[in-house]
Order: structure tokens, then sequence, then C-alpha cells
């Protein structure tokens, strides 16, 4: 549209550019801090231009034996905790969806419609909500400190199954008719066309997943206290602790750079798949 | 809601929907109602007896003047986390919607902090307003404020309201965006025509044809605020200095877990899994009286 | 006075030229079709004039003012879009408003146009409705309420008429042209629709990949095509063009038939001929194979081939009319009715 008003844009512009660097500042001054050694994180005020002691903080962190101070095993063990919890919960939360969308959607069976409102009950009860009593479940099934422990109490929940159910109602009838007449039983049907029919549903639900079960903080906290298991983002919180007595902020500021890569990246690349599914899912 | 072709009943619906019931039932009926039932209960310090008490937790959670205090913050909080978060990403989403080429190179840029967990979140706002190292702090001390968040609880408060809308921003700007552009563009034009200025046409019709999304988010985004937040004040502040950013999900672990009140805190389960119900079903009422064009 | 003058306008996107050098003068209160088929630029110019899309090169006026430079709104034009652009959340009656409110023009004025529009429109029982309760039909009077009320210089129409059913199109046709003649405003439409654009306009400026292929009365573009793109585009079934060689005030066919003529065109030409222009005549020069005929109760439509060649032909004919498959039948081009082309550049051939 012909706006003659050359101003208005410098401004959009501007006011854009401004909330980005509102938005990225936290991150730059991260990263800032992780390529600097350790002196110099304990000078005020911190450095906000890149120093040169990347790749060292980098191995260090990675395959050092942790900061001095907590209990946490090393970054990179705690790096392959998370990306195991986080893999489960997406896997296990699509897969678990996806058959049980398919169940109330396309079988008439009795007590149909309980399990669809059991299912949406799960909706309104949050890990936050019930964190006692479902310690207790888990502690009883000796489930603590187990990859199991951390993925399964969560994969349960109601956001994907809808999604799916809403994608199955707007597949046409014509196809399931179609499929039968070329002979296919449910489960034919289920995987050879559902799922592919399916497939960019899947792929934005990857990522909404992935980033959900990676950034699980309280749940993590509860469930695991042996240092072998614990997560990447779990470990933040006590490197702040320990920050109190023998600041390394080098070093934490280099882990949490770390911990945010995997999802940030995950986001950023599958950015078109992942907008869509949120803004589908939500509905 | 059932498809008009579908498959007879058999043993195999059943199978398919097992994991997900199973699980259900398992790790969130279960606890719920042990929630529900620990609720009415007082142990004594050592564990060793229980007593039915009906409804005396919560009467003595109305009673007690510190959980008062704390659902009023988790108000507060909630309240300053959404307008602020929802507001800048409004006017950023306003903003980018303008741009013809380029709108989803911001869009890029603007999304990441959606992947950063929200404990990290807080970890790193800590670190910029470390009272000694941090640089806004040092910013803040050239014009005479002194700034430390672990002696001083308001600025606490106004620290962790700062790391939650900043995380947020990301995903109110994605609806708000994807908002502003399903509106036709033949609608703008017309009203530009009309003669409508940019900031006209934004009142008198961009904001009004957004208001279903509006309710949404404000609906998600207290759900966001009451529960996602307690990574970031564990991390940031573990609800000091003297329980001033004690909201109500970090009360509950802190009773439990580290109080070991068991009773207390199952009552102040409860209570939160009756706000996130009504908070559910307000979400559910506003999507089906979406407005139609 | 609203006189439109549209001055060597070109328009780029980049490096591509989409419209180029389109010219024209428009008088006060002409109704003017643009007409063309899907992508020939005909919006793009519309928009231009709206002032929604810039001029690359070009001028164009609206009475004694140069508007290249002005915003839409300060343009004293209005628009009627092509799926309305009502404004969903507001009620009819605010939806004429809106604009007059924004110009600060007294609440009883604007009550007395809204009032006085909505009865021209007949939208009186419909003012307080919204536009999600009315039916097509109605919410395109709405958007020419929407028009009407702001008293413009100018009415611009973007294909108005697409979104309706043929029916109501028909009878929406008939009542723009005589809200137009009875309120006298320069008005500027778009259609792909040839049919619309004959009926509708004073003048007809026909586009084609951004050229203008010729401007004027919708008789003189069937009289006397300028290009064969006119020649084709205006008139239903399109003309037959037959490939000939011209001599000596008389045309030869492929298939060697002669046709008598007057004119001094000489070399070879296409032959346009319409085919209601062609009368059955035993003994006449132009044969044609049949292939099958289209009865249509008022006229009957002959398709076949020219005899002794492959070249497609349709015949027009009045009345119920049959012939058997693969027969002959004869005709003569009536009087004053062979259009000469030069093959190469699809020009008129003067004659």
């Amino acid at each position: 549209m012909v706006e003659n008003r050359p101003i208005l844009n410098v401004i959009t512009h501007l006011v854009l550019i401004l909330g980005i660097v509102i938005v990225a500042l936290p991150i730059w001054i991260t990263f800032v801090a992780a390529t600097h050694d350790a002196v110099r994180m304990t000078q005020a005020p911190i450095p906000m231009l890149p120093g040169t002691h990347f790749w060292e903080n980098f191995t260090q962190t990675l395959f050092g034996s942790g900061l001095s101070g907590t209990e946490t095993a090393p970054v990179w063990r705690m790096l392959l905790n998370s990306l195991a919890m986080a893999m489960m919960i997406a896997l296990g939360k699509i897969a678990i969806s996806l058959i049980s969308a398919f169940a109330i959607v396309y079988f008439k069976f009795p007590f149909r419609m309980f399990f669809f409102w059991l299912i949406f009950v799960t909706l309104m009860l949050p890990v936050e909500v019930r964190i006692l009593p479902t310690f207790e479940v888990v502690a009883d099934l000796g489930m603590l400190n187990s990859y199991w422990g951390l993925s399964i109490p969560l994969i349960a929940s109601a956001t994907a199954t809808f999604m799916f159910r809403q994608v199955f109602l707007t597949i046409p009838d014509e196809m399931l008719e179609s499929a039968r007449i070329d002979g296919a039983g449910p489960l034919r049907f289920f995987w050879d066309i559902l799922i592919p029919l399916s497939r960019t549903n899947i792929a934005a639900l990857f990522v909404i997943l992935f980033i959900y079960g990676w950034n699980q903080y309280l749940w993590p906290l509860l469930i695991t206290t042996d240092t072998d298991m614990t997560t990447i983002v779990m470990s933040i919180k006590q490197m702040l602790e320990a920050a109190e007595q023998s600041p390394q902020w080098n070093i934490i500021m280099m882990t949490a750079l770390l911990a945010m890569l995997p999802p940030v990246f995950v986001v950023v690349a599958m950015q078109k798949l992942f907008v869509q599914g949120l803004t589908e899912t939500d509905k | 809601m059932l498809k008009r072709v579908h498959f007879p009943s058999s043993l195999l619906p059943y199978l398919l929907v097992a994991p997900q019931i199973l699980i259900t039932l398992v790790f969130f009926i279960w606890p719920a109602s042990q929630a529900v039932y620990q609720s009415f209960l007082i142990e004594d310090a050592f564990g060793l007896s229980t007593e039915f008490v009906w409804f005396e937790n919560f009467e003595l959670l109305i009673e007690d003047a510190q959980y008062l205090q704390s659902f009023g913050r988790t108000i507060l909080f909630s309240a300053a986390v959404a307008v602020l978060s929802m507001g800048s990403a409004l006017i950023l989403a306003g903003f980018a919607d303008r741009v013809v080429r380029g709108a989803t190179t911001y869009r890029t840029l603007m999304i990441w902090p959606y992947a950063v967990a929200p404990v990290l979140a807080g970890a790193l706002w800590v670190f910029m307003f470390n009272p000694t190292l941090g640089i806004f702090p040092f910013l803040l001390d050239m014009v005479g404020i002194d700034w430390n968040h672990y002696l001083n609880g308001t600025q606490a408060m106004t620290l962790v309201i700062f790391a939650a809308a900043w995380k947020q921003i990301a995903y109110n700007f994605l609806f708000y965006l994807a908002a502003m552009q399903s509106i036709p563009r033949s609608l703008i034009e017309a009203a530009a025509i009309d003669g409508a200025g940019p900031v006209r046409r934004f009142v008198d019709h961009i904001f009004p044809l957004i208001s279903p999304t509006t309710f949404f988010l404000l609906v998600i985004n207290a759900v966001y605020a009451f529960f996602d937040t307690f990574g970031i004040i564990h991390a940031v502040t573990q609800g000091g200095p003297a329980n001033s950013t004690t909201i109500l999900v970090y009360k509950v672990y802190n009773d439990g877990f580290v109080g070991l009140d068991l009773g207390g805190s199952a009552a102040q389960s409860v209570i939160l899994m009756i706000l996130v119900i009504a908070m559910t079903v307000v979400q559910f009422r506003f999507i089906e009286r979406k407005v139609e064009y | 006075m609203a006189s439109i003058t549209l001055d060597n306008l070109v328009k780029a996107y980049g490096d591509t030229e989409v419209l180029h050098h389109v010219a024209g003068q428009i008088e006060d209160g002409e109704f003017i079709v643009i007409v063309g088929p899907s992508g020939c630029g005909k919006s793009t110019l519309l928009r231009m004039v709206a002032g929604l899309e810039t001029v690359t090169a070009g001028q164009i006026s609206i009475g004694d003012r140069v508007v290249n430079q002005l915003e839409p709104a300060d343009r004293d034009i209005a628009m009627v879009f092509q799926n309305y652009a009502l404004y969903p959340h507001m009620s009819v009656r605010e939806n004429m408003a809106y604009g007059l409110k924004i110009r600060k023009i007294s609440k009883d004025e604007i009550a007395r146009r809204v009032e006085e529009a909505a009865d021209i429109l007949e939208l009186r029982p419909y003012l307080d409705r919204k536009p999600r309760q009315l039916s097509g039909g109605q919410r395109q009077r709405v958007a020419m309420g929407r028009a009407i009320v702001r008293n413009p210089q100018v009415f611009l129409f973007d294909e108005p008429l697409s979104n309706l059913d043929a029916k109501l199109r028909v009878q929406m046709r008939l009542e723009i042209r005589k809200l137009q003649q009875r309120l006298g405003v320069t008005s500027i439409y778009v259609t792909h629709d040839q049919v619309e654009a004959m009926t509708l306009g004073d003048r007809l400026m026909v586009l084609n990949g951004g050229y203008v292929e010729q401007f004027g009365t919708p008789i003189e573009l069937y009289d006397r095509p300028a290009t064969t793109f006119v020649a084709g585009f205006i008139g239903s079934p399109a003309m037959n063009f037959l490939p000939a060689t011209a001599a000596e005030g008389s045309v030869t066919l492929a298939n060697g038939a002669r046709i008598a003529g007057s004119g001094t065109a000489h070399g070879t030409v296409t032959l346009g001929l319409r085919p209601e222009h062609l009368l059955p005549d035993e003994g006449g020069p132009v044969r044609v194979r049949v292939e099958l005929v289209e009865q249509l109760g008022a006229n009957s439509l002959l398709h076949g081939q020219l005899e002794g060649t492959d070249t497609e032909m349709v015949v027009s004919m009045p009345g119920h009319m049959s012939a058997a498959a693969d027969a002959v039948m004869a005709f003569t081009p009536t009087a004053d009715s062979l259009h000469l082309f030069d093959p190469e550049t699809g020009k008129r051939i003067a004659e």
C-alpha cells in the first residue's frame, strides 16, 4: 500500500530491532560470559564483548569433572541424560497419543466417551499440582533415578491426543471407505494411510514436545538423587548456588549455553512447522 | 466426534487406548485423588499416626496470613507478567505485521526464548542482575539506584516478573502475529481509503478483530504464570527474600518437600487443582465462542 | 470536474515491467470498464489509481490534480472490493458511516447520508445487522453504500460481481449501471468478463499483458477491433480466424475459396469472420464440414472445419437448425463483416 510516510517505516524497523535486542540480550551476555576466563568474570562489570576463551571453556565444561562445589555429573553425561529424557517424552507422547486418538475417533466401543473425558481431565492436572503423590507412586514403583521415571509420568497428557483427534476428524471419510474396499483392516489403515497423512503434524508436535521434555525442571529435580542421572537443565540451579562460594561464571554460562542450544536449534531449524503446530495445538 | 465411517467394536480399540489410560490412571488420577485424600489428613511430626480431619487443613490455610499473602502475590505476579508480556508482544507483532518482506526474519529472531527453559531464563536474568557483577546493577548504580535483590523484596519480585515476561514474549508474539496476518489485506485497504491512518486502523480494526486471541492468551499466560514459573523462582530467589517471591506453586513444593507438611501441601495442591480446572474451563468456553467473520 | 488522466503509466516490480505505457483520458461522469484476461494488469492499474500501488513512471490525474504522491484517503475516491472488505465487527450502519466519521462530518449529516444511501440500495431493514448476517448480494450493496455516502469524485470497482452466482450477477450488473447513471460519478470498473464489460461500459479499455490493445466504445470494439486479441476477446462465441491471402479487393482462403470484398489490402492476412455474420447460402464461398451442432433454443452453434483444411470454425444460426455430421454447409459473409489482420503483428489492416 502506498503510504507516503517513510518515517513510519523507519520507526517500524527501529522498534522491531529494539525488540530483538531486548529479547536477545540475555543470551548475548551469556555467550560473552562463556568466552572469557574465570578471573575476568569476577571483575565488575562483566564484559559486553566476547573474549577468546570459547574453545577452552567449551572443552573444560563438556569434559571436565563438573563444577567444584556441586554434585553434578560431567556435562557431557548430563547432556546425554537430557537428550534421552527429551526424546523419550517426545516420542512416547506422540506414539501413545496417535493410537489413542485413532481409537477414539475411528472405533465405536463401550466406554468410548468415558475414556475421552478421562484423557481430557489430564489437561487440568499439570505436574506441579500433583507433585507429592506422583512422587510417591514413582518411588513405590521403584522408578526413581531412572530414565523411565523421568519420562513416563509426563507422557500421558492430552494436548497431543487432542491435536491428532482434530487432524483425524478432518480426513475425508472416503479415505477409509476406499481403504476398506481395498481390503485394509484397521491397523493397516492406520499405518499405511493415517500416519503418512499426519506427517507434518507429527513433526510439528515433535518440536514442541522435545522442547517441553528437554526443559523439564521440577520433576527431574524431585526424582533424581543420583548424580549420574542429573539433567543439564537441573544442574544450572546447583551451579548458581555454587557460585556463591567459588564463582566460575564462565563455566556456568557455558553450561547454560550448552543447555540452551539443542532446543533453540530445533526451534529455529523447524520454525515453520513449529509455528504451525503451535497455533493449531492450543485450539 | 466419531467419524461417520468407523470400525465396529472389538478388542483392538481397548488395546489402543490402554497405554494412555493406564498411565493416566497411575500417574494422574491416582496421585490427584491421593492429594485430595491427603488434604483431609494431618500427620504427626514422625509420620506415625494420621488423623482424618475433614476440612481443617483448608481452614488453616485460609486463616494463614502467609498463605493468603502468597495467593495475593501470585495474582499480582500473574497480572504483571501477562500485561508486560502480552503488551510487548502486541506492539512488536503490530509492527512486524507492517513489514512486507522480512516478517519471517523478525519472527525467527524473536522466537528463540520459547525454547529456553524457565529455570535457565531465571539463571540468565539473575546473572545480569547480580549485585556485584551484573551489568544492570552497574548501570543502575550510575543513576543512584542501589540494586540488591537478595535483600530487597520488591526488587526480587521485579526481577522474576521481568524474567518470566521475557520468556513468554515469544509465544504471545507468535500468536498475535498469526492472528494479524489472517486479517484480509483488503479490509485494511478499505479502512485506508476511508481515511484511517495507521494508528486509527490498529485501534478501530486490528485490535478488535484479534480479541479472540487476546482472550486466549490471557488464559494461557495466567496458567503459565501460575505453574510454569517454578523454575524461575527456584533459580533466582528461592522464594525469598523473606518470602517476598513465594508464589503458590513454589509454596506447595517448599511446604511439602522441604517443610514436610504433607497435609498442608496437599491442601494447597487441591486448591491449585481447582484453579487450573476453572481456568481450563474458561479457556475452552472462550475457544468455542470464537468471533465469526 | 472529475475527469481522470492516465499519462504514460508504467508499473514495474523490480526488473519486471507489468504495465507498459498505459494512457487514456476519461471524461467526467464516464463509466469506463477495464477488461482483460487474468494477469493482464487491470487490477494493478486500478490500484494505482486508488493509491494502493506505487507508480513507477507516468502520472495519474484526478480532476486537475496530479495524485501520484497522494494517500488513498486524500484522493477523494471510493472503492468497492471483490470480497467487499466490510468491517465484520461493525454493523451495516457503522460500516457506511466510518469514512465520514473520520472526516469529522457532523452526526446529522452522517445520518442523512447513510439513510439516503440505504434507501437507494434498499438496505433500510439491515442497517443494524452485522455483515455475517447478510447474503452475498446484500453485502455487495453495503460495499456500494459505503462508497456512495462519501460523495467521491471517482468510484473504483475491483471485480465486485465475481463472488456472486450467475443470476445475481446479471441483476446486480443492471443495478450498478442504473446507480452510476443516476449519481453521475466517474467510474472505473475492472472485470475479466467481456459480457459485463460490454453491457456496463461507456467505453472499454482492453488490456493484454500490460498493454492497452484498444480503448473505445463497445460497438467500436465489436465493429472495428484493433487487434486479433480484441477481436477474439469481444463477442461470444469468438470470432473465427482463417489464414488467407488478399489481392485486388478479394480474399482467398486456404482451400482456394474466394470471397469478394472491397479494399486495397494484399499479401498474406488473417481473415476474421464472426460466427453470427455467416448466412447459410447454397452457393456461398465459405464451406464448412460439420462436426456437431449445439442447440441453444434461440440459436444454434455449428462446429466444424473449413472444408479441405483443419481450421476449426463456429457458425451461429438463428432458431433450431440441425445438420448431419460430415455434411458440408455453405455460407456467405454478410456485408462489411470481413476483418483483415496482419498475421505477424495481429493489428488491423486498414481498408
